[in-house]
């Protein structure tokens, strides 16, 4: 009987695989060697991918280098989102592996953020964990905590260690025994094909008759067109980490075992590959 | 499984007592309905209430443990030259049947039951054990002369003998309302009753169960019943005690506060309670809050006190405590109450004027013993609940009416013969039309102008409420209409109780003529159907509440301020019969789709690189470390656990201490995977724990550091246990063969022993076992190899594991997320009040220079005042104040003082000539709430248990399970299997005195030992018949007293009170009490047998532990078939333990079975033996190295 826990291993242990490639209109003194490396699911492009800097700056001029960014077939890939977003909401079902190219230069200053440093990074990611309290537990849980919990949440991001994160974010995902969730599940809903950013609303996870409420419900609240099937066939797939779950899971489940590390429930929505 | 609760409990305005559980949510009705009730007042065990009839009844609780009183007689007989031994006696001596001083008659059938509520248990029955040996038949002890010493042996010099006879009688009205009979004369019978309370528990232990019941009678005077007890429920009679007024009301709490209500609206106050006047001494007056309003109800709790005035208004008394019971001022607190009631921890409730709703005073803390805000209690009545789900199937209120007409006229009016309030007792039928809105549903059109309105007392109409007024009214004009077809009036009688008005009789009718409605199909039905008219949500009205017996912790969330709809409930109960089907589907979906996931993206590309490396994981910190050379001081250290992942993927950690010797920085390390055991260590002034390896387990020199905050150790505590069980890849529960062991500080370790523990060729070294801490906090763990854990708590609570792990402070993902609950014990911390007795001032505080502190624990070394003491740790609080403690060993006076001739010496309770110097004890409570692996097992208190040790092969479904009350009854527990261990039902197994240790072997042997030391075997326990037949007394080695037994497979030990460990030779299949007592060795506290005979003990010195810590454990080697005593030592870890259990470890060898060696008689091959086992008390097959430091070490480990 596989145990809930096994699902937050395999959530925190995805991998994808991707080959980096060089940007061909970058001046380079040497051939690029596309660099092949497995990326973490839950953690951030700037955060892990010193190698693949490192490597291809060895190929270019000083002068020619500034800031990283990377792109998919044609669309600048917003560092600030995980990783296993990413990959769901631009080229799932295509073939692995994922090839991202590297540019260093022509930075899309409409389209990214800038990632300077780390701490870049780590004050993005502790933004989305304290929003993400604020909406479960009216901040209250991540108040409580002593400033060395927040940096052992961020470390273990970091470092990819397991149960370093999960021996502080395990109090981020209790709730008084008297209610049966959170407050408001945190969760934001992305579309390849609209053009807003992301859908974000409030969402109680337990009906006021006591029930909780499904991944189901949640889309039919906020996102109904992502579910009401248009001539009786279902277009999209609506995708965590991944997988699809059947839209009769509870939402309390699915935020406390398959949010990213930032304690948010990020959803693609995606077109159904019609093969 | 029964979780641990309290009751409150409630009269509604129709007289019925309902109960309502801390873990409940619905009233459920009190088991015995027969008769309808005024007043209740409540503690834990039982109740007292005034029903209609003005007469007091008590309901006492069943449980497994019956309520017994012993009987006894002595006949006695003086040896004359004729006829020998003969019932004549001379002139001068006592009568032929007497009690134990020969002073008072006592034939054997003169006994009569008490009153009607008690039952013989069996005929009269010679005693044939007297002070621990057993007598000769028919049960005679011999003396000179009456009276002296006695004894069983017939000496040529002795002239009189005498034997005792005993009879038990049984209290057998528990759950039912049992009427206290008036033994008195007529003239001193107290009038009939009007209030009642009880309380006063708290004052004193002696007698058992002793409470304080206080009552009112109609006329405004206080009596007080004498004698109530646990083995005297009902008390024996009623004395009156004077008031300065007219008494209407009474409380009194569970210490000794009773404040009473006069009828001119002061308050009394009784002052000169405690142990030796639990009746007080006298009364203050105490003015009430308004001077407009008098005081109409006044309830006590511990030292707190509410009362509510004549309008309404509640008020809290502040200032109140010991010395001055009285208060100093009264606060105004917001809301109307009807009345007030203060339960266990001075929680309140109160009864709401408007709405007859009960109110919970929220927020009452100890630091804010007034609460915050009233909050209403809606739980419905258990018969509401039935119905609600099917409120919409409810048939329409016509079809409660039929055309009958019922005869109003048989109603009977009971209770008062004078209702003086006749205004509102109307003499016709119509009276009872409470519920006439019933049938205004659709009654006739004349009640079409009634509308649905809350029954109420007619007397409440007086105080002007509207609702009342116009139900009055409404009544009044239904009165006027008598349609001959009129069902409402006969629908039913409903009595209605009485309002706290003073010196007013209600009026009490019957509801029997319900039974004449033959349209009901039963009164419950009715009367909630009827009330369903309100509306669903319509809650019961009450009348009266109490809450002395109930106990809200803070801790535990109620489940009464919300209420589940019926519909829902049952719509939720629905969807739960279907989520389980589909939890799985959609959890099985998630599960597949992970690892098709995983598949996809990583299987072809497993040769790619990994964006992280995995890196060395580092937690530093400071702590201070108890350095290794002298002078052996705390010195500040940094330390560091770095975890690391080898070539193998195996991870290790290792423990870095940085330290500086000389200006040299210098660093200790140890690895992880050799740690055997980390203890939290109590300290005055650190929060310490210790580090062992089995290298610093047999010099007993363990790394100690200490962190500056109780939180910092606590998580320090955490990680090393979890990194200590990562590296020896131990994770999840213990299994059933796991070793149990309890340290003197309470904490829980548990440790897997491998194989060859216990046998192989080579026995593994006790100091190698590993233990990992489990969170709670227990004085003893019994367990056996089918995974039934039991655990007692130093409160006696008994405690069930539930197959978790962690707890405590083991957080995050090294405990069990499920299995976990909340756990408390309680124990008390003593001190001593020293004194010297001098010629000029007699004893006083002021000593000789070299005595001890004069306020001291018990070496008197340390000085403890009460108000420096604090409880052990931070996690403790303070339950009590310091109170005398008068159970001391060696007796006390009546001011629990203890006398000797010096410091140290051993006290006794009376004074003599020499004593020059006494002692008092006294004691708090204190509590700590943490968390672990165990469910409490209610309502029994246990003191001892044991567990029948089984071998893997056997297949029972029952697990035997024997245990002792704290009050010394013998149990046995019903039902216990592997799937329910916690079993259903405990069997009282008859004891002429209380035991104190029990243990039961693998083949159903089960010896026991009482409180006089001396042993008893029990015959034929099997599983047809758990409980056996009858005690076969087993004389004692050598006169020792004896204090605990343990039974393996085949092996019976026993412990005395001097440390000595006996071996029973001699058992055979035949003859399974064995011949003779083996010494085996001195010098050990506790010890545990397991089921493959091993011994493992708790040895009290060990060489190379420091004198002041206690309690090493030890295991027996070389226990063969043909060994059973074993030949020497092996020393583990220690000092500090307390408790070991070795009973769940069934592991055999892997090569060859266990022989069956039940049948040999060691005794023949073992005589060679004796000598050497006898002599090698100590000696051990290892040499212990010395410690360098053998002198007093305040940081060892102790208890």
């Amino acid at each position: 009987m596989t145990d809930d826990k096994d699902v937050l291993r395999d959530v925190w242990f995805g991998r994808i695989p991707t080959c980096f490639t060089l940007y061909q209109d970058e001046i380079t003194e040497r051939e690029a060697e596309p660099y092949y490396l497995l990326l973490p699911r839950i953690s951030y492009l700037t955060l892990v991918t010193d190698k693949v800097k490192k490597h291809f700056q060895k190929v270019m001029r000083q002068e020619e280098v500034s800031e990283i960014w990377f792109e998919y077939e044609g669309t600048p890939l917003k560092w600030h989102y995980p990783i296993g977003l990413l990959f769901d909401l631009h080229a799932s079902n295509t073939a692995l592996p994922w090839s991202i190219t590297v540019h260093f230069k022509n930075f899309p200053e409409k389209d990214l953020l800038h990632c300077h440093s780390k701490d870049v990074i780590e004050a993005h990611f502790m933004a989305c964990i304290k929003e993400a309290d604020a909406l479960k537990h009216k901040s209250q849980v991540i108040n409580e905590m002593q400033k060395k919990d927040h940096k052992q949440l961020w470390m273990g991001l970091q470092n990819d260690k397991f149960e370093q994160f999960w021996a502080i974010n395990r109090k981020l995902m209790e709730y008084p025994p008297e209610d049966n969730g959170f407050r408001y599940i945190p969760f934001r809903i992305y579309q390849a094909t609209t053009e807003r950013p992301f859908i974000q609303k409030l969402f109680r996870p337990i009906a006021s008759g006591g029930q909780l409420h499904t991944l189901g419900d949640l889309l039919k609240d906020v996102c109904p067109s992502a579910i009401t099937p248009k001539d009786g066939e279902q277009k999209t797939q609506v995708m965590i980490h991944g997988i699809e779950p059947m839209l009769e899971t509870p939402i309390q489940w699915l935020s406390e075992h398959m949010s990213y590390p930032d304690n948010f429930l990020h959803i693609s929505i995606i077109p159904r590959p019609t093969d | 499984m029964a979780m641990p609760s309290s009751l409150l409990w409630a009269v509604d305005i129709f007289g019925r007592v309902y109960t309502l559980s801390t873990v409940g949510q619905y009233w459920e009705l009190c088991k015995d309905t027969q008769l309808e009730f005024k007043r209740v007042s409540a503690v834990k065990q039982c109740c007292w209430g005034i029903a209609c009839d003005h007469q007091v009844y008590t309901y006492v609780f069943s449980g497994d443990v019956p309520i017994r009183y012993q009987e006894e007689t002595y006949e006695n007989q003086r040896w004359n030259p004729v006829g020998g031994f003969c019932e004549k006696l001379l002139p001068s001596d006592r009568w032929q049947w007497s009690d134990v001083s020969g002073l008072k008659h006592q034939q054997l059938d003169s006994f009569t039951l008490p009153s009607p509520h008690w039952e013989w248990e069996s005929d009269w029955y010679v005693d044939e054990n007297i002070g621990g040996e057993p007598t000769e038949k028919g049960g005679w002890t011999y003396a000179i002369d009456f009276p002296s010493t006695y004894t069983k042996d017939k000496r040529w010099n002795s002239c009189v003998r005498r034997r005792r006879w005993i009879r038990y009688r049984r209290y057998k009205s528990r759950d039912v309302w049992a009427k206290i009979v008036s033994q008195d004369e007529p003239d001193q019978l107290p009038d009939p009753f009007n209030d009642i309370s009880i309380g006063g528990w708290e004052i004193t232990d002696e007698p058992l169960g002793r409470l304080s019941v206080w009552a009112v009678s109609l006329q405004g005077r206080v009596w007080y019943r004498e004698n109530v007890c646990h083995h005297n429920p009902e008390g024996s009679t009623w004395s009156l005690v004077t008031t300065p007024g007219e008494v209407v009301q009474i409380s009194c709490g569970p210490y000794d506060l009773l404040w009473a209500t006069l009828w001119e609206g002061q308050a009394i106050v009784r002052e000169g309670i405690d142990r030796n006047n639990p009746q007080g001494i006298s009364w203050s007056i105490v003015e009430s809050p308004s001077s407009e309003n008098g005081i109409m109800h006044v309830s006590v709790g511990v030292d707190v006190v509410w009362c509510v005035t004549k309008d309404r208004k509640v008020w809290f008394r502040r200032g109140v405590n010991s010395h001055n019971p009285c208060g100093t001022s009264w606060i105004e607190m917001v809301g109307e109450m009807m009345m007030v009631t203060v339960g266990l921890n001075n929680q309140v409730w109160g009864i709401g004027c408007d709405d007859r709703a009960i109110y919970f005073r929220q927020g009452v803390t100890p630091s804010e013993l007034s609460g915050k805000t009233w909050k209403a209690i809606v739980s419905g009545r258990e018969s509401d609940r039935s119905q609600t789900g099917s409120s919409t199937s409810l048939l329409s209120a016509g079809c409660f009416f039929t055309d009958d007409i019922q005869n109003q006229t048989s109603a009977v009016i009971q209770g008062d013969a004078d209702p003086s309030s006749d205004t509102e007792l109307p003499t016709s039928p119509a009276s009872t039309a409470l519920l006439g809105a019933a049938a205004a549903g659709d009654g006739p059109a004349s009640q079409a102008d009634t509308s649905a309105r809350l029954p109420v007392d007619p007397l409440h109409a007086e105080q002007g409420e509207a609702t009342a007024a116009s139900a009055r009214n409404d009544k009044d004009n239904l009165d006027m209409n008598k349609p001959p077809g009129n069902p409402n009036p006969s629908a039913e009688l409903q009595w209605i109780n009485i309002d706290l008005k003073e010196a007013q009789k209600h009026p009490v009718l019957s509801v029997s003529s319900f039974a004449d409605t033959s349209s009901l199909s039963s009164l419950g039905a009715f009367s909630v159907g009827a009330e369903d008219q309100y509306g669903a949500d319509e809650h019961p009205l009450w009348a009266w509440v109490s809450g002395g017996g109930c106990l809200v912790d803070l801790h535990s969330p109620l489940k009464w301020f919300s209420a589940p709809s019926g519909l829902s409930s049952s719509v939720q109960s629905l969807s739960l019969s279907i989520t389980p089907a589909q939890t799985a589907a959609w959890r099985k979906q998630i599960f597949q789709q992970l690892s098709e996931r995983t598949k996809r993206e990583l299987e072809n590309f497993r040769h790619y690189e990994q964006a992280i490396e995995q890196s060395v994981w580092v937690k530093t910190g400071a702590l201070q470390w108890w350095r290794n050379w002298k002078p052996h001081k705390w010195m500040d250290v940094r330390v560091a656990l770095e975890q690391f992942t080898g070539s193998d993927g195996m991870r290790d950690s290792i423990l870095f201490i940085y330290y500086m010797y000389h200006e040299e920085k210098k660093y200790i390390h140890v690895f992880l995977n050799e740690v055997t055991i980390i203890v939290e260590v109590l300290n005055e002034a650190k929060h310490s724990f210790a580090l062992y390896t089995p290298e610093r387990t047999k010099q007993r020199w363990p790394i100690r550091l200490a962190a500056a905050t109780e939180q910092e150790m606590h998580d320090w505590l955490s990680l090393l246990n979890m990194s200590c069980c990562e590296s020896r890849r131990i994770q999840g529960p213990p299994s059933h063969h796991a070793i149990w062991s309890v340290t003197c500080k309470g904490d829980i370790f548990v440790s897997e022993p491998s194989p060859e523990l216990e046998a192989g060729p080579q026995q593994m070294p006790c100091d190698q076992m590993f233990w990992r801490q489990v969170g709670g906090h227990l004085r003893l763990i019994e367990s056996n190899s089918r995974g039934v854990v039991w655990g007692i708590g130093h409160d006696h609570t008994a405690w069930l594991y539930t197959g978790g792990y962690g707890g405590g402070f083991i957080q995050g993902l090294a405990s069990s997320a499920d299995n976990i609950y909340t756990q408390s014990d309680v124990k008390c911390v003593y001190i001593y009040e020293n004194q010297r007795w001098n010629p000029v001032t007699g004893y006083s505080s002021r000593g000789l220079p070299t005595d001890r502190y004069m306020w001291s624990d018990a070496s008197g070394l340390q000085e403890c005042t009460k108000t420096n003491t604090k409880p052990p740790s931070p996690q403790w609080s303070w339950v009590s104040d310091w109170y005398i403690d008068f159970s001391a060993a060696g007796g006390t006076d009546r001011e629990g003082w203890q006398y000797a001739a010096d410091f140290p010496a051993s006290y006794h309770g009376h004074k003599t000539m020499k004593d020059f110097v006494r002692r008092r004890r006294w004691a708090r409570k204190c509590k700590i709430v943490t968390n672990g692996p165990w469910l409490e097992v209610p309502p029994v208190t246990l003191w001892d248990i044991s567990i029948i040790p089984s071998s893997d092969a056997d297949d029972e479904e029952a697990v035997a399970l024997w245990a002792i009350s704290d009050k010394g009854d013998v149990l046995c527990r019903l039902g216990v299997t592997q799937q329910n261990p916690a079993g259903t039902s405990w069997l009282h197994v008859g004891t002429d005195q209380p035991f104190i240790s029990i243990s039961i072997g693998a083949f159903y042997q089960v010896w026991a030992i009482a409180r006089d030391g001396s042993a008893f075997y029990r015959g034929s326990v099997s599983p047809n018949k758990p409980a056996g037949d009858c005690w076969y007394h087993i004389p004692s080695p050598q006169k020792q007293k004896l204090k605990q037994v343990s039974v393996g497979r085949t092996s019976v030990f026993v412990l005395d009170k001097n440390g000595n460990l006996w071996y029973r030779q001699g058992i055979t299949p035949s003859y399974p009490q064995g011949s003779a007592w083996d010494h085996v060795s001195n010098n050990i506290r506790k010890m545990s047998v397991g089921p493959l005979d091993q011994v493992w003990v708790i040895a009290d010195k060990v060489q190379g532990s420091h004198s002041l810590s206690c309690g090493t454990v030890c295991h027996r080697t070389g226990v063969q078939p043909l060994e059973p005593k074993g030949l020497s030592w092996d020393y583990g870890i220690g000092g500090g333990w307390e408790h070991i259990t070795v009973r769940g470890n069934a592991t055999e060898a892997s090569r060859g079975a266990v022989p069956d060696t039940t049948e040999e008689n060691p005794a023949a091959s073992k005589e060679g033996e004796d000598e050497e086992s006898k002599g090698k008390t100590e000696h051990s097959k290892t040499p212990l190295m010395v410690s360098e430091s053998q002198e007093l070490d305040r940081n060892s480990v102790n208890c």
